[in-house]
């Protein structure tokens, strides 16, 4: 990639020492608008989701008022809904259940992918195409579905629907993982290695990966997302876990009134945009962070 | 031949004190500074100089092809007395590949890999001969033909990735050559091709040129401006530094910077020994597009510089019966 | 036949037993977690019939054929499917390639629509805006994608509803006719159109974001490339050199993407299907998971399955199309 053009004759001494790719990349994010604000705002909905709860103590389950009251009513700051529960406090808990599975579900879905992946892309040949076709079986499964039937088989609680999304959801990273190995086995480093007799394990794990790991990341931050959305199209389906407030179960459960309580409704989704625009923002940022090129191209 | 001819002729493409500049964050870089020459109908004309030197964006100048954020500031280009320069994009489209036509260096990516190799050059006749779909066919079959591709009517309609290197060159010159224009332009045509390819294209560009079409070709190989070329014209750092008819150019050079251009040629030793002198090279580097100022680009690298040479480009000083060389050292010569 | 003309042919039987093994193991697999997984589908139906006999409960089973060992459901199941035969619901104690077939039309037509309409707006929008890469357009693409992917499919749904049955009471907001319209003449098309309208706008906006990203940076990609500099110096205008040099190159990717992804479109169809009460596979589906109507559940899978393969060939196949570098 880099041409033959004759470089500046520059001393040595006077040029700053290269920052490592991490802290380079850690430069430039923190110098990208959106993604700082895609930072703060998922910080803030963390913080929010964990410490809410523990202050307010709360049963948001709890019937707090007259069903349906509007925004600005005295009895809700945000309404009430059906019911006559509060829509603040949901929302406050909501985020419990909504970030916990989209987080498990992400790394689980992350660690499969990356595993299969690697296998894949370092060995080639028949354990490739073993676990190619896999990947094309999980691929051709229809996602949502086949996580409803897992969830209503066994029994809808947070970890089985966070194993049950992370199933559906890792052939991308593994197709992506699989890339960056037959693209990185060969470079001369890792012939290197070979060379010194080092064992495949330790080039699988401590020598690739490790230098693949820039597109993983930003893929594991976009898996988040999606997890987050797969769980609320569950939650709000009525498959989710009934016994913990989620921002999908708000609006499922309220369906039947949006024409008159839109604010029951319209909230939470706002609140799982919000979320999930967070993530994305700092997807996107870390993925500017990392192909700086692609940047300044445009 | 050519001598007489040039002594009589108008020049057909006639580039005066053109200057193209980039607009940066740190102002306006002068890429092509005060650029002249002309090129005469039917001739060859080299350009000649190393990468950074401006011959690229001179080809790119005169087919109003340059990239943003560039634009030419100064001068004229004139071919046939109309000047380019200030063509409407419109008109600009009705010269290029009809009047002027450019070919590239890398022959692998300059041709669409998803439409066939009849398809690409029967582009430009339909477009500005107004030939209709089997015209065009016919048309193209004979061109590929005149390129000598061997099977030209089974190559129309193949794909780029189906074709080697050569052949895709082979297309390129087709494709510039179908509407017979008055100009050629080639960068660099055979850098990214093999050896033994390198001759049997330029045999083809001199068989073109029988046709009647003047040649601008751009190379930093003296060994093909030697070969090819009726005219030089020497550049350096965004300036013409030398122009003349090719013999005279080699046989005597007179600016600084050509002398050490020929020198770095290796010669063929009838004698040769292990005790050889080191191949001669040019020390320093281009200077970048932001450090050149009003002075000569080469005065850091020049072995003869004087105090005079840091304060003002030279014009040109007439050295030879068509030479003419921009240094300070030929000064009060005339 | 000639050689090449064998090789095609060896390619697509080749494509297709692939596909076919493809879709038994998808449904050996659900057949598998559905034995393994507790609950009992007579018991569901007892439940719901308030109490059955002990009698009547062991006919069902061997109605059913539960009473048999697995490898022998399967082997049953996997005959019959041979033969078209994908069993009784046990709900609506119907066929379930009826169940089916009945409700496919709907699905296809939103899902197909949907992704049309994706396709083109999004593929032109990106397009048009890679033209300036810092400009006004592009700045919206990007907005729009990120806003597109963000919210999710069934909250834009809900969004519109409440948009369109108070505020601008412009399109119908449930199901696919209106009560008391007649099925067929144009009358009956238009009808089902009119109610098509915001269902597949749903649905295709989350796509229509990401298909203007990833062509917006395709084109801008696709533009930079040598070939385009070649077109530009034949005198060629800028409109052939964006949608005939460029454009043809670009939408490869998007292509791809519509491919692999087609899944999830399934996945965003139930989804939209049930937020607008569309009488799609989509609602079926869900009604048989939560009653654990296994056959039905089966069927569909197999059913949705199939699409997804069919999708895949289909993108292959215009891919193949578009790019004559692929063998």
């Amino acid at each position: 990639m880099s041409q033959n053009s004759i470089a500046k004759p520059a001393l040595l001494s006077n040029k700053p020492k290269p920052l490592s790719q991490g802290k380079e990349a850690l430069n430039v994010f923190c110098r990208n608008p959106s993604a700082v604000l895609g930072f703060i705002l998922l910080s803030s909905i963390i913080l929010i989701s964990i410490f809410g709860p523990l202050i307010m103590g709360v049963d948001p389950f709890e019937i707090i008022g007259p069903p349906m009251e509007p925004p600005g009513s005295e009895f809700a700051l945000l309404g009430t809904d059906y019911l006559g529960r509060d829509i603040l406090t949901g929302l406050i808990y909501g985020g419990r259940a909504t970030l916990l599975v989209g987080i498990v579900a992400a790394i689980l879905s992350v660690v499969i992918g990356i595993f299969i992946g690697a296998l894949a892309g370092y060995y080639g040949g028949t354990i490739d195409e073993i676990l190619m076709r896999i990947t094309e079986f999980f691929q051709v499964l229809p996602s949502l579905l086949f996580a409803m039937v897992l969830v209503t088989l066994f029994s809808p609680t947070i970890w089985i629907i966070s194993v049950a999304i992370g199933i559906v959801s890792w052939t991308n990273t593994a197709r992506l993982t699989r890339g960056e190995f037959i693209r990185l086995k060969r470079l001369d480093y890792v012939l290197a290695e070979r060379v010194i007799g080092a064992r495949s394990s330790r080039i699988i794990w401590k020598v690739i990966l490790p230098n693949a790991i820039a597109p993983l990341i930003v893929s594991a931050t976009l898996a988040i997302g999606t997890a987050i959305l797969f769980e609320a199209g569950l939650s709000f389906l009525g498959l989710g876990d009934p016994n913990m407030m989620s921002w999908g179960l708000m609006i499922g459960n309220s369906r039947p009134y949006i024409l008159i309580a839109w604010w029951a409704v319209t909230l939470p989704g706002i609140a799982i945009f919000l979320t999930v625009l967070a993530v994305s923002l700092i997807g996107d940022g870390l993925n500017d962070a990392f192909n700086p090129r692609l940047r300044e191209r445009v | 031949m050519i001598l007489q001819t040039h002594l009589a002729q108008e020049p057909l493409l006639n580039v005066k004190n053109l200057t193209v500049a980039f607009k940066g964050r740190q102002g306006a870089a002068p890429v092509l500074n005060d650029i002249s020459f002309v090129v005469y109908a039917g001739e060859t004309l080299c350009l000649v100089g190393e990468s950074g030197c401006g011959k690229s964006m001179t080809a790119l100048a005169i087919m109003r092809l340059i990239p943003e954020p560039g634009e030419i500031t100064q001068g004229s280009i004139e071919l046939s007395g109309q000047n380019l320069a200030q063509f409407s994009i419109n008109d600009v489209r009705k010269i290029r590949g009809n009047k002027i036509s450019m070919i590239f260096q890398e022959p692998m990516t300059a041709l669409n890999p998803v439409y066939t190799v009849g398809d690409q050059i029967s582009e430009p006749l339909r477009l500005h001969q107004g030939l209709t779909k089997s015209e065009a066919r016919t048309r193209t079959i004979e061109i590929l033909k005149s390129v000598e591709i061997p099977v030209p009517e089974q190559r129309i309609d193949e794909f780029p990735h189906q074709l080697s290197g050569g052949m895709r060159q082979r297309v390129m010159i087709a494709m510039a050559m179908a509407c017979n224009p008055d100009v050629l332009i080639a960068d660099e045509p055979t850098t990214a091709l093999d050896v033994t390819v390198q001759a049997q294209i330029f045999d083809l560009l001199r068989e073109q040129q029988q046709r009647g079409t003047a040649i601008i070709l751009i190379t930093h190989d003296m060994g093909a401006v030697s070969e090819m070329s009726d005219r030089v014209v020497v550049m350096y750092g965004g300036r013409v530094v030398e122009e003349g008819l090719t013999t005279e150019i080699l046989d005597k050079p007179a600016h600084p910077y050509t002398q050490g251009l020929i020198a770095c040629l290796p010669e063929l030793d009838p004698n040769p020994t292990f005790d050889r002198p080191d191949l001669p090279e040019i020390p320093g580097v281009v200077p970048s597009v932001w450090e050149r100022g009003e002075s000569c680009p080469f005065a850091d690298r020049c072995d003869r510089v004087m105090a005079k040479c840091r304060e003002a480009f030279p014009p040109s000083f007439q050295t030879g019966l068509t030479q003419k060389v921009a240094c300070w050292l030929f000064e009060g010569q005339v | 036949m000639s050689v090449k003309e064998k090789v095609m042919v060896n390619f697509i039987i080749k494509r297709l037993t692939y596909a076919i093994l493809l879709l038994l193991a998808v449904i050996t697999l659900n057949f598998l977690l559905i034995h393994i997984a507790p609950g009992d589908p007579v018991e569901t139906i007892a439940g719901s019939m308030g109490g059955m006999s002990e009698a009547l409960r062991d006919q069902l089973r061997v109605q059913f054929g539960l009473d048999q060992p697995f490898i022998v459901q399967l082997g049953i199941y996997l005959k019959n499917i041979m033969m078209g035969d994908f069993g009784t619901s046990y709900f609506f104690n119907a066929p379930v390639t009826e169940l089916i077939f009945e409700r496919v039309p709907a699905t296809l037509l939103l899902v197909i629509v949907s992704v049309l309409l994706a396709f083109i707006v999004g593929t032109s929008l990106g397009a048009l805006a890679a033209r300036k890469p810092n400009g006004l357009l592009s700045q919206i693409v990007t907005t729009l994608s990120i806003v597109g992917y963000s919210a999710p499919v069934f909250w834009t749904g809900i969004v519109l509803i409440i948009l369109f049955a108070s505020v601008f009471p412009i399109f119908p907001v449930s199901d696919m006719r209106s009560a008391g319209m007649s099925h067929g003449g144009i009358a009956g098309v238009i009808d089902v159109l009119h109610h098509l309208v915001l269902p597949a706008f749903t649905l295709a906006f989350v796509y229509v974001a990401q298909y203007s990203r990833l062509s917006r940076a395709s084109m801008i990609e696709a533009l930079s490339a040598d070939y385009i500099r070649t077109a530009r110096a034949k005198g060629l205008s800028e409109f052939i050199v964006l949608y005939k040099h460029a454009l043809r190159n670009a939408v490869l990717p998007v292509i791809t993407v519509l491919g692999l992804q087609f899944g999830n479109v399934l996945a965003g169809a139930i989804l939209v299907e049930t937020v607008f009460n569309w009488p799609g596979l989509g609602r079926l589906a869900f009604d048989s998971v939560l009653r654990r109507d296994y056959p039905t559940m089966l069927g569909i899978l197999f059913f949705a399955s199939f699409l997804v393969i069919i999708m895949n060939q289909l993108t292959d196949v215009a891919y193949r199309i578009i790019d004559p570098r692929i063998k």
